[in-house]
């Protein structure tokens, strides 16, 4: 059991092919980890296309960080000039030499010093190779460009046999080899070199389109390995050999929740919080929409967060950025003094797209923003057609999602073509997309904005009035009429009219209550009158009450007089006191 | 194992002044036959045309292969021509006898 084991656990090892990093940027994605370790790989292209390159940074590389030892085998460049070649980019060849690290052989051979007298063999080559391979103990190999030999040893019999030999003896010795040869009419070698090499062939092409040259690899052949197929753009610069693959295979960023303000609250508000960091953001709109306004309040804000923010401008220098955006309260001098703020101002035009991509790759890598502004994307269609420019922002996008950038781009949309359309139609690449556009009324163009997609959010789906002020953006609500929305003079008239009318309304209201009060005074008043009419009545009826009491106390005093005068008996006088006091009740 | 091996005819000291000393050397690579049959040519071209004005040194780069890069040889055998100046290269088991001479500029000096 513990056998079964030990077998299944060698069988994917003993399968899968073992591979030598080549170190080179990029190359190792494309090739799934590197040449095949132990094989020999062929290199082939036009003359200056980087093959000489390809070979030299796989030794080097291989030397300084893997630790396999290397040998060069130079058959068109001497050691000195080969040296002073690469040193521009970085490598010391002479220095490796000295810490064994690295031997370069140059072959020389001048057709017109050789006679060819009979049959021979290339046994010194392999002598020089297997000498110098255990000189220092190298695991990688070069040679650059064995074709070489074609041109200048007339049998090409005894070349064929003796180069075939040689690719088996370098597998033999377990070398990992890189041939290097040139490209011919119609097929990959001129001599046919692929026949022999079989387990790898890289293709470099530099191809001109539009008087802009564009270098591109292919792998044509790895077998025994997945490898990428596509051609991949690669770049020569000071940092030596980078080949920029499309990672786009994959679609495996991860995603973050955080919320990124877009530097307008009232945007946010609208996105409900704020663009998703690491994600896409494209706003299109015609010229002079204020594209590059939003884009730059984007970066401000970044900035103030304390966040580093890559801005590529294709159409204005950065000085001219910055003093266009101060004019609309934007301060950009300051993060860029600050270093947070890096602009790369180019013209599209200045290098090929892979250019663009490659550089863009190599600033966002020495930089390390968390926001990157591509102010247009549409410009590189002066450079390139739209598939490969959208095909460069598959890759650019790809690469900054990785690294959790949130991206604006800024697209400008052609009058007279659909608003929702843009140039590149990278609309599926993007997470959110806000449309600026103009509204044309009232003898007045102003502005407005609206998000068009925003994936993953809830977000508004009204059209707000953009204003750029001397403070910035803001974002106002706008007036949705018979005739349709309303802005600028046309909504600020509406504003005022809503406003008086208002007005009229609360001075109404006022009159109306005053007038009320005045009718509430008038009723009070009538009411005291007619109180003090009743009062007046009621006073009257007492005092004739209290007159006819009197005079009836009178009377009956007078007839008891009457009647006393009379009779004069004390009879009567009682009952006149009864009468008395009937009267007073 | 270098096998520098000075053939028996060559005595530099008894060349004329004014005539031209052949100071050759063949490199092989073991004991091939090519190797052999290279040197069995050589001494019969030589013998033939340049009798005791020429030595032969026979270096086996199995024995000594950093003269290979040295001397920069690639194909085997190769003889060279270090003197007379300028220093000439033929390849081949110089089963070519025409081509030996012509290569080696001996019509014209000898």
């Amino acid at each position: 059991m513990s056998r079964s084991a030990a077998e299944t656990r060698e069988a994917p090892a003993g399968s899968a092919l073992v591979k030598a990093p080549t170190g080179i940027q990029g190359l190792d994605e494309v090739t799934g980890g590197g040449l095949p370790a132990g094989r020999p790989t062929l290199i082939c292209g036009s003359a200056g296309c980087g093959k000489t390159l390809v070979a030299l940074e796989f030794l080097v590389h291989g030397a300084v960080e893997f630790g396999e030892p290397g040998v060069f085998f130079a058959f068109e460049e001497r050691p000195e000039e080969l040296a002073q070649n690469v040193r521009s980019l970085g490598f010391d060849l002479e220095d490796l030499e000295r810490r064994n690290l690295l031997v370069v052989d140059y072959v020389q051979i001048e057709r017109s010093e050789i006679e060819e007298t009979g049959e021979y063999d290339l046994e010194g080559l392999f002598l020089r190779l297997g000498f110098a391979i255990d000189s220092i103990g190298a695991k990688r190999v070069g040679l650059d460009t064995l074709e070489t030999l074609f041109g200048n040893l007339g049998n090409e019999a005894i070349l064929r046999a003796e180069l075939r030999r040689l690719f088996r003896w370098l597998k033999d010795r377990g070398v990992t080899a890189v041939i290097t040869a040139e490209r011919g009419d119609g097929a990959l070698t001129r001599y046919g070199l692929e026949e022999y090499v079989s387990d790898c062939v890289i293709l470099l092409d530099n191809r001109v389109i539009d008087q802009v040259a564009t270098r591109r690899l292919r792998i044509v052949k790895y077998r025994g390995s997945a490898h990428g197929t596509n051609e991949y753009p690669f770049l020569i610069d000071e940092g030596g050999l980078e080949v920029l693959p499309i990672t786009a295979a994959g679609l495996q960023h991860s995603v973050s929740q955080e919320r990124v303000s877009s530097g307008v609250p009232q945007l946010d508000a609208m996105l409900g919080g704020g663009y998703y960091r690491g994600s896409s953001v494209l706003v299109s709109g015609t010229a002079g929409s204020g594209k590059s306004s939003l884009a730059v309040h984007f970066a401000a804000a970044a900035c103030r967060r304390g966040e580093r923010v890559v801005y590529f401008a294709f159409e204005e220098s950065r000085d001219q950025v910055v003093r266009n955006m101060s004019s609309i309260g934007i301060d950009l001098a300051t993060p860029v003094a600050e270093g947070k703020l890096f602009f790369h101002a180019s013209r599209p035009t200045l290098y090929g797209l892979e250019g663009h991509l490659a550089l863009m790759h190599k600033k966002v890598r020495e930089a390390d923003p968390r926001v990157v502004i591509i102010d247009p994307i549409g410009t590189f269609l002066s450079v390139s057609n739209a598939m490969d420019v959208k095909s460069l922002l598959v890759r650019l996008m790809d690469f900054l999602k990785e690294r959790q950038i949130t991206t604006l781009f800024t697209s400008l949309t052609t009058p007279g073509a659909s608003l929702e359309q843009t140039d590149v139609g990278i609309s599926s690449l993007i997470d959110t997309w806000l449309l600026l556009r103009d509204f044309e009324t009232g003898g007045e163009r102003n502005r407005g904005l609206h998000i068009l997609k925003s994936r993953g959010m809830r977000h508004s789906n009204q059209v707000r009035e953009f204003l750029l002020t001397d403070h910035g953006i803001e974002l106002v609500d706008v007036y949705l009429g018979p005739e349709g929305v309303l802005t600028g003079s046309a909504r600020r008239y509406q504003e005022a009219r809503e406003q008086s009318d208002s007005l009229v309304r609360e001075q109404e209201i006022e009159r109306r209550r005053r007038e009320l009060d005045l009718k509430r005074q008038a009723l009070e008043a009538r009411v005291a009158t007619l109180r003090t009419e009743f009062k007046m009545e009621e006073e009257q009826l007492e005092r004739l009450l209290a007159e006819e009491g009197t005079s009836r106390e009178r009377q009956a005093k007078e007839r008891a007089d009457i009647t006393r005068s009379r009779q004069g008996g004390p009879i009567a006088s009682k009952s006149s006191a009864d009468l008395d006091r009937r009267s007073t009740r | 194992m270098t096998e520098r091996t000075p053939s028996p005819e060559a005595d530099p000291q008894e060349a004329t002044p004014g005539s031209p000393f052949w100071d050759l050397r063949l490199y092989v690579a073991g004991q091939t036959p090519r190797s052999v049959a290279a040197l069995a040519n050589l001494k019969r071209i030589c013998d033939e045309h340049l009798a005791g004005k020429y030595r032969v040194e026979v270096v086996d780069l199995m024995a000594n292969p950093a003269l290979a890069r040295s001397d920069q040889i690639l194909a085997i055998p190769t003889l060279v021509r270090k003197l007379p100046a300028p220093a000439r290269k033929i390849i081949g088991d110089l089963s070519q006898t025409e081509r030996v001479l012509v290569g080696l500029d001996f019509q014209s000096r000898s």
